[in-house]
């Protein structure tokens, strides 16, 4: 005779529509194979250490410090961590007030964050304010903290790329906004047409939709491409005219694996075009510790800048995180060595470069050999990954796997991922996931597999490849 | 040829529109700043928050001068505006710049240091933490300090056993990886027989969702149940703010119910039975009760004969009961002891198939105080398959919480065992912190009733006194010159004379027309005495300068 207390149909719209396939049905199925006991290839989910990255040492030695500040005054320390470690965590301990185990500032460590600030002086070199950089909990947790300024309601939309990265769908999903798509040229190497976004935004106008920012990742995800500096100026033109936010997702600025378009800060770009333009353009970019040669994906450890946003806006941001106490503090101290590593002449400079320029250089290889194997697959098409941490191959579906996909009640890229999750244990995610041209497949790998394994998995997907587009006929393709 | 390849795949990102069309009127209803004056009167008295929250805000007027700009002041989401966040709210803002001018300007202050009891946040007051959690910390996030025979003179053995142990729970011992949305396995299993040895009844792993810190558990049950301000959720008054601001940031309505400060913070059924009935008849369907053991910002900690009640009544009403028991080990009075909600449902009888309910448990209160690491977890029972796994899709579209908070959370629900190399020194430690805080919250306590005009209830738990102070119609007057809330200029004036950091009142709401404070406990010992000067000192003359 109770009340039902809450059954599905109850159940907050937003939360029921949003989707993010990164953890979706591909990777509950992989997960269940695994508990079956088949050897999955996590590639669904940029997570270097889930596939065998060793964490830098300098940062774990500095970290683990400050976890035990009762080892600093153990005259045998130093036995076990280098002097420049210990150092180290003296100066970020100095920096808190109670160590790790106390919130800290809302907006992160204000010494981290002058850190911080540094960094994008030295990067951009342009000045850079630390009260207008707050650190997070990962750059996810940034966005929708920004998001939930901007969105109102329905009639507000957010440009987000398509291909996308489905943080983007999922949280606009989850505020009730609406997405506004522009889309990436699969043949122009995923680069962005302005006319295009002006198309989107009439369009997204004409249906009564206030667009209100604008998304950009670079390098891409999932598409892998990075903006050329021409390209970012447009787009910052067009923010300018249009009166849109730009929000700049820049985690994998560190990992770019060809020399012709180094990554450019969005915000080098604004201040490079000078007044009113620079004064007109509200930016915000985010930044993380679980990309780039770090991969400290488990730490949790973010922050995003903010540049023309007013004081009391800035304010009420900062009211919102303050709900949230404070982010983790020891992915501050994360941040904080991320943003200024051992420099020459410290102890632990040598091992540095040597870890990182190994971890660099090994996916700049592992880059080219998955687009070169997925190129040189049957109906396969791949644009080179130059840069972040991700390949997008399309895949030619023939009709008869396209029919195949429909009887099994399955949109037929996610019928491709499970097929190939089946024979091979690799674990993709459906390019549906991300957005994509009505009639055109894809899926997304991350270039993260152990560089000697990487032989094998090629070989294995493509052979899987093969036997799937024998299985279901190579015919008529539409491309 | 493009232009209908563009409209088929907007139709897949932007089909909710249409989809959706049926909601649209409650959505645009949602989108309505409701009350966005804060100070309007006319405001229905059970939903408006203003009637208990601060009124000190005075937003609304202000904009930015830059509105050329896409976001400002104007167009940002206007639930975001009316949120409030007291606990860190217009005082800690003037005490933060009040402890830089201290820095140059020594002599043009009575005190020569803040010190901040407005928040739970024991270490950054001196507590230390409990070094096993921490040894184990340390070596999980750099193990190869593992394989050095150094560090057994530096660590102790069962810290280093449990540092094996947890790293075999995590694929690949890749602490620096993200995990299951959830939370890794293997420390859920821990967490879980944790709770089955608190309570005597079983704890599902699949249950446990590990959090950064216990807050951001509440925002994803907030935005599960709430779809608009016709959903409310019941709560008690006082109370912890995170709750009124979650509310408001997800779009729902606030239903109060009021703890009763003559019995000690208890609660009534009746009272909850009538506010309940009041929100229906106005509209609103009320989805889940809060409700806060040991209180917050209240310190009682709830009669068996209260928890029972309030099980029943949920269960009776179909209610989520949403229950903050982040203060599980913060208890300082012999006659009261911890039980959880969860215990008593399933002692009545009450079943997985019964009712909804979800415990939250954090770790940064108890003994251990590590609000640095945000970790915490709530656990999640008597909800459909379908309802779980949309909190699941919540929970990953943030991948995951930081690892070395889910470690902790592990070690708080199994920390070292008779027998153990540390078992003595955790003890100690341990036993030395509560004993403390309990010796810190009587003497407080006890400072404060012996104030004009001010009476406060023991802290039977948790780490906070809520002290009443009967202000004198003048200070109330000079208040209201001011345009602030009475307690707030209470505690402005307290502030500027003593540094001493507290939370008005009104930050967490209270019957209209008493007045309070909420002050932590955990200002280390030694500091305790001149605290208890200071605001003895300070009350004395607030009260010669307004005494009717």
């Amino acid at each position: 005779m109770s009340l039902k207390a809450l059954d599905y149909d109850s159940l907050n719209e937003n939360v029921k529509n949003c989707q993010y396939a990164v953890r979706g049905e591909l990777y509950l199925r992989a997960s269940e194979l695994q508990k079956e006991g088949k050897k999955i290839i996590f590639t669904n989910v940029g997570n270097p250490h889930a596939l065998g990255q060793k964490p830098l040492t300098f940062p774990r030695q500095v970290v683990a410090l400050c976890q035990a500040p009762f080892l600093l005054d153990d005259p045998n320390v130093g036995m076990i961590f280098p002097a420049d470690a210990i150092a180290r965590a003296k100066h970020y301990l100095s920096l808190t007030s109670g160590g790790l185990g106390a919130y800290s500032d809302s907006r992160g460590l204000p010494g981290v964050r002058k850190e911080v600030a540094e960094f994008i002086e030295r990067r951009d070199g342009y000045p850079s304010d630390p009260e207008l950089i707050f650190l997070t909990d990962g750059a996810s947790k940034g966005v929708m903290q920004i998001l939930n300024c901007v969105i109102r309601g329905q009639k507000d939309g957010i440009l987000v790329p398509v291909p996308q990265y489905p943080l983007y769908s999922a949280t606009i999903s989850l505020l009730g906004g609406t997405l506004v798509p522009y889309y990436l040229e699969e043949s122009e190497n995923w680069g962005l047409d302005v006319n295009n976004l002006r198309q989107s935004v009439a369009q997204a106008r004409s249906q009564g939709i206030t667009v209100r920012a604008m998304v950009i990742i670079n390098p891409g995800n999932p598409t892998g491409q990075c903006l050329s500096e021409a390209n970012l100026r447009e787009i910052l033109r067009f923010c300018c005219n249009e009166r849109l936010v730009l929000l700049g997702d820049e985690v994998y600025q560190q990992n770019i694996y060809q020399d012709e378009r180094p990554f450019i800060s969005s915000k080098k770009v604004l201040m490079d075009m000078g007044a009113p333009i620079s004064k007109e353009v509200q930016l915000i970019s985010f930044h993380t510790v679980s990309k780039g040669y770090w991969g400290e994906c488990g730490q949790r450890g973010g922050y995003f800048e903010m540049t023309n946003i007013p004081p009391k806006t800035v304010e009420e941001i900062y009211k919102v995180a303050s709900i949230a106490l404070s982010p983790n503090v020891s992915a501050q101290i994360f941040m904080g060595l991320m943003v200024s590593p051992p420099k020459p002449g410290d102890i632990s400079y040598d091992q540095f470069v040597r870890e990182s320029k190994g971890i660099l250089e090994s996916l700049r290889r592992r880059a080219r050999m998955m687009t070169d194997g997925f190129n040189s697959c049957k109906n396969v098409v791949c644009n080179f990954t130059e840069g972040a941490m991700y390949s997008f191959p399309q895949i030619k579906l023939p009709p008869k796997a396209i029919q195949a996909a429909k009887q099994a009640g399955k949109v037929p890229d996610v019928f491709y991922c499970l097929k190939l999750l089946e024979a091979t244990g690799i674990s993709t995610v459906p390019g549906s996931g991300f957005g994509q041209k009505e009639g055109v497949f894809h899926l997304r790998t991350t270039i993260l597999p152990a560089e000697e394994e990487m032989p094998e998995i090629m070989d294995s997907f493509k052979k899987f490849n093969d036997e799937f587009m024998s299985q279901y006929g190579v015919g008529y393709s539409r491309m | 040829m493009r232009r209908f390849l563009i409209g088929q795949a907007r139709k897949g990102l932007v089909d909710h529109t249409t989809r959706r069309q049926h909601h649209q009127t409650r959505s645009f209803l949602s989108l309505l700043p409701p009350s966005f004056s804060t100070n309007s009167p006319r405001a229905a008295p059970l939903v408006s928050l203003s009637r208990f929250m601060s009124s000190t805000s005075d937003m609304a007027a202000s904009s930015d001068s830059t509105s050329s700009l896409p976001v400002t002041l104007d167009s940002i989401n206007p639930k975001v505006l009316k949120c409030e966040y007291a606990v860190r709210g217009e005082i800690v803002n003037i005490a933060q710049k009040l402890q830089e001018d201290l820095k140059s300007n020594k002599d043009a202050y009575p005190f020569d240091e803040i010190i901040y009891c407005n928040i739970g946040n024991p270490q950054s007051l001196g507590q230390l933490p409990i070094r096993f959690f921490r040894e184990v910390l340390a070596l999980c996030d750099h193990s190869s300090l593992l394989d050095e025979t150094e560090t057994h003179g530096l660590f102790s053995t069962d810290s280093i056993d449990r540092a094996w142990k947890i790293l075999d729970q995590i694929p690949g011992r890749a602490t620096g990886a993200y995990s299951h949305s959830q939370g890794i396995k293997g420390l859920r299993d821990t967490i879980a027989a944790g709770i089955e040895a608190r309570d005597g009844f079983p704890a599902d792993p699949n249950d446990i969702f590990l959090t950064d810190g216990a807050s951001p558990a509440v925002h994803m049950m907030m935005q599960l149940v709430l779809s608009s301000e016709k959903d409310g959720i019941l709560c008690p008054i006082p109370q912890y703010p995170l709750y009124s601001a979650s509310i408001t940031l997800h779009g729902g309505s606030l239903v109060p119910y009021y703890l009763d400060e003559a019995t000690g913070w208890g609660l009534e059924i009746s009272d909850l039975k009538k506010q309940l009935e009041e929100a229906r008849s106005k509209g609103i369907t009320v989805r889940a009760l809060v409700v806060i053991n040991p209180g917050n910002p209240t310190g009682q900690v709830l009669a068996e004969e209260n928890q029972r009640d309030i099980v029943n009544f949920c269960k009776q009403e179909g209610l989520v009961l949403l229950a903050d028991e982040v203060y599980q080990e913060n208890l300082y009075v012999p006659d009261k002891k911890f039980h959880s909600f969860k215990k008593f449902a399933r002692s009545l009888g009450y079943g997985e198939k019964d009712m909804s309910l979800v415990s939250f448990q954090s770790v940064s209160k108890g003994y251990y105080g590590e609000c640095g690491k945000r970790g915490g977890y709530m656990e999640v029972t008597g909800f459909t398959p379908d309802v779980r796994e949309q909190i699941y899709k919540m929970a990953s579209v943030n991948l995951c919480s930081n690892i070395s908070g889910q470690i902790l959370a592990s070690l708080v629900m199994s920390p070292p065992k008779p027998g153990d190399d540390s078992y003595d020194s955790y003890m100690v430690e341990r036993d030395g912190i509560l004993s403390s805080m309990a010796k810190r919250a009587k003497t407080l306590e006890e400072a404060l009733n012996n104030l004009e005009g001010v009476t406060c209830n023991r802290a039977e738990g948790a780490m906070y006194l809520f002290p009443r102070i009967s202000l004198p119609q003048k200070a109330i007057e000079a208040a209201e010159a001011e345009k602030t809330a009475p307690d707030a200029f209470y505690c402005k004036r307290l502030l500027n004379a003593t540094g001493v950091v507290v939370v008005p009142g009104s930050g967490f709401g209270q019957v209209p027309g008493t007045w309070h404070f909420r002050c932590t406990i955990l200002p280390q010992e030694d500091k305790i005495p001149a605290i208890v000067d200071r605001l003895t000192a300070f009350h004395k003359s607030f009260m010669d300068e307004f005494r009717d």
